[in-house]
């Protein structure tokens, strides 16, 4: 294969007798994506798409399948996300569009900083400290079963206006997630790493802080991914219920007007921004941990 | 590197050497785990000698309680009862069960610990900048210095992650002696190697040792091993642990890889194979019954 010499850094080295020790993300990037096209992953990826599409539009659009009818098929969908001049008020070119994205992104931004601001310090104390462990987590746990569903009447009670709401019910489910993953990351940290650290002299709170926070991170990560995920999942949930804006909104006031090619378009975009933002979290993940992603992509043994 | 290595009893006038620090006696030591009557005994009145300036290696089958002995001068559990002394400081005894972990002794693990989220470099220069010792500019230097020495050049940069699993743990050791320590606790450091790694990373512990000599406490389940590094050789009883017989080897320092085909040492192999091949019958047995 043309990257055995990325493979196999090491060789390299000894090879050369110097290496300068720093491969650049930007190189890594650019690898894994041709990595990538190289394997016949992308292709299948578009048949896949095809395949969906083509029975969407067959079902509804050429067989009219009993349960398909009244579904809104892809050709309208298409054409009216795509029109200048759209039947229902909602497409690409129209800058309502664009508010019902920003609202929805926004608050799940405020949710989700406010989830990883809370739940990852409460998530390494958790995993760090067994006292504090017994105190909370029953709580914790207790709490953590209930849907952000259920909390809806307590969230209207609690928060005044639409908005706050919204970004708490947002933020539960988010908060929860991403504690736990981080405290399971403290609890997965090799016992050797502390030992180790204690030994050359670190202190408790330097092996936290040197130890305890990047041994996590991969946990963190993980969650954090999970976390934005649920965040839009309660999102919609919550937009349904209050707010004039945002996807979900979309979603309820077109269903209830009866512009289901709407519907189909508000669905589509939650799916496209949902994906964005944790991708985006992949790759902050793999910017802070590139000792791992080094590991993954160039070394080979572990 | 030959100079630079004397005898350690052959200290007297001429010698610039200091005097070796790291002696460990270990005197009278039992660890039980769980509760006094239910538990299980790990180390059953345990008494030896660590010389200082020496290297001792530990040899028992897989399970026996060595790395619980390790464990307890490391710092890391406490005993039940006995005593173990650095020098004349007492690490752990009655009044005060369990050491401090301290840059004074410092543990090479088995699965290797350097920390996979810091580079080379950031590894070996952890312990002076956590102690405070150093700064971070002085730690640096010292680093790539000692680095270097060790034959480690070109990888400061990389991660732990990205070099082969041979050259990590010789990182580790590098680590382990920028704070100077009085002692190296080695825990089957070469266990996960091949036999060919193996070898290499032999000569380069004795060369380390040759140039630093620190002391060193090693635990091994290999018994050639064990014979080529050490000066002193305690073979221990299947668990729970206890020396079963202490061999002062007296195959003269420096070593190398030649000395295994010598008469001298395959003698000490044959008078120490069966105690060990005894042991590890036993603890198989052992294993068998618990099933």
């Amino acid at each position: 294969m043309s990257d055995t010499e990325l493979t196999h850094p090491h060789g390299v080295a000894q090879a050369q007798g110097k290496i300068d020790g720093h491969v650049s993300t930007l190189a890594l990037t650019s690898h894994r994506v041709l990595l990538w096209l190289q394997s016949p992953r992308p292709y299948l990826m578009f048949i896949g798409f095809s395949l969906f599409l083509g029975f969407w539009y067959l079902s509804v659009e050429f067989w009219k399948l009993p349960r398909f009818a009244e579904m809104p098929g892809l050709t309208a969908v298409v054409s009216e996300w795509l029109s200048k001049n759209p039947t229902y008020g909602l497409s690409i070119f129209m800058e309502e569009y664009y508010l019902h994205i920003w609202v929805s992104t926004k608050r799940i931004a405020i949710a989700f900083f406010l989830a990883t601001a809370i739940g990852v310090p409460l998530g390494l104390f958790l995993g760090w400290s067994k006292r504090f462990k017994q105190y909370v987590f029953p709580v914790f746990e207790l709490l953590r079963p209930v849907p952000p569903l259920a909390w809806v009447p307590l969230a209207i009670v609690m928060f005044h206006g639409s908005e706050t709401p919204v970004i708490f019910l947002t933020f539960l489910a988010s908060f929860y997630a991403t504690a736990l993953n981080t405290m399971l990351g403290v609890e997965s940290i090799d016992i050797s790493y502390i030992r180790a650290a204690s030994c050359l002299g670190a202190k408790r709170w330097q092996v936290f802080r040197h130890i305890v926070v990047p041994g996590a991170l991969p946990f963190i990560f993980t969650g954090l991914q999970i976390s934005v995920g649920v965040a839009w999942f309660s999102l919609v949930a919550g937009e349904m219920v209050s707010g004039q804006y945002g996807l979900g909104y979309v979603i309820n006031t077109s269903y209830t007007m009866v512009r289901y090619p709407t519907i189909i378009i508000g669905m589509v975009t939650l799916g496209i921004v949902g994906y964005v933002t944790s991708a985006a979290i992949r790759l902050l993940g793999d910017y802070m941990m590139q000792w791992r992603t080094r590991e993954f992509g160039l070394g080979d043994d572990r | 590197m030959q100079p630079a290595y004397a005898a350690p009893r052959s200290i007297g006038g001429a010698t610039t050497q200091p005097t070796p620090k790291g002696g460990v006696r270990i005197i009278d030591v039992v660890k039980m785990y769980g509760s006094q009557d239910s538990g299980v005994l790990a180390v059953d009145h345990c008494t030896f000698n660590v010389p200082a300036g020496q290297i001792t290696v530990v040899v028992g089958p897989s399970g026996c309680g060595k790395t619980t002995l390790l464990n307890a001068i490391a710092g890391f559990h406490s005993l039940t009862s006995g005593s173990i002394y650095l020098d004349e400081e007492m690490l752990c005894g009655p009044g005060k069960l369990k050491a401090d972990p301290g840059p004074d002794r410092i543990v090479v693990f088995q699965n290797g610990a350097l920390f996979p989220w810091k580079t080379n470099i950031e590894n070996v220069a952890f312990g002076p900048i956590m102690q405070g010792h150093m700064t971070r500019k002085e730690a640096y230097e010292k680093a790539r210095d000692m680095m270097v020495d060790a034959g480690l050049r070109g990888i400061e940069g990389n991660y732990p992650g990205e070099i082969s699993s041979g050259v990590r743990r010789r990182v580790e050791i590098v680590r382990a002696l920028m704070t100077d320590p009085k002692i190296l606790l080695l825990d089957e450091p070469y266990r996960a190697l091949d036999s060919l790694t193996k070898s290499v990373m032999h000569e380069a512990l004795l060369e380390i040792f040759y140039k630093n000599r620190v002391t060193i406490f090693f635990i091994t389940h290999d018994l050639e091993e064990a014979i080529f590094l050490g000066h002193r050789v305690v073979i221990m009883t299947t668990r729970p642990c206890k020396p079963k017989k202490i061999l002062d080897i007296d195959i003269p320092h420096p070593r190398d890889y030649s000395v295994l085909t010598t008469k001298r040492f395959r003698e000490f192999m044959e008078e120490t194979v069966a105690a060990v091949h005894e042991e590890a019958t036993k603890a198989f047995a052992a294993g068998e019954r618990e099933r």
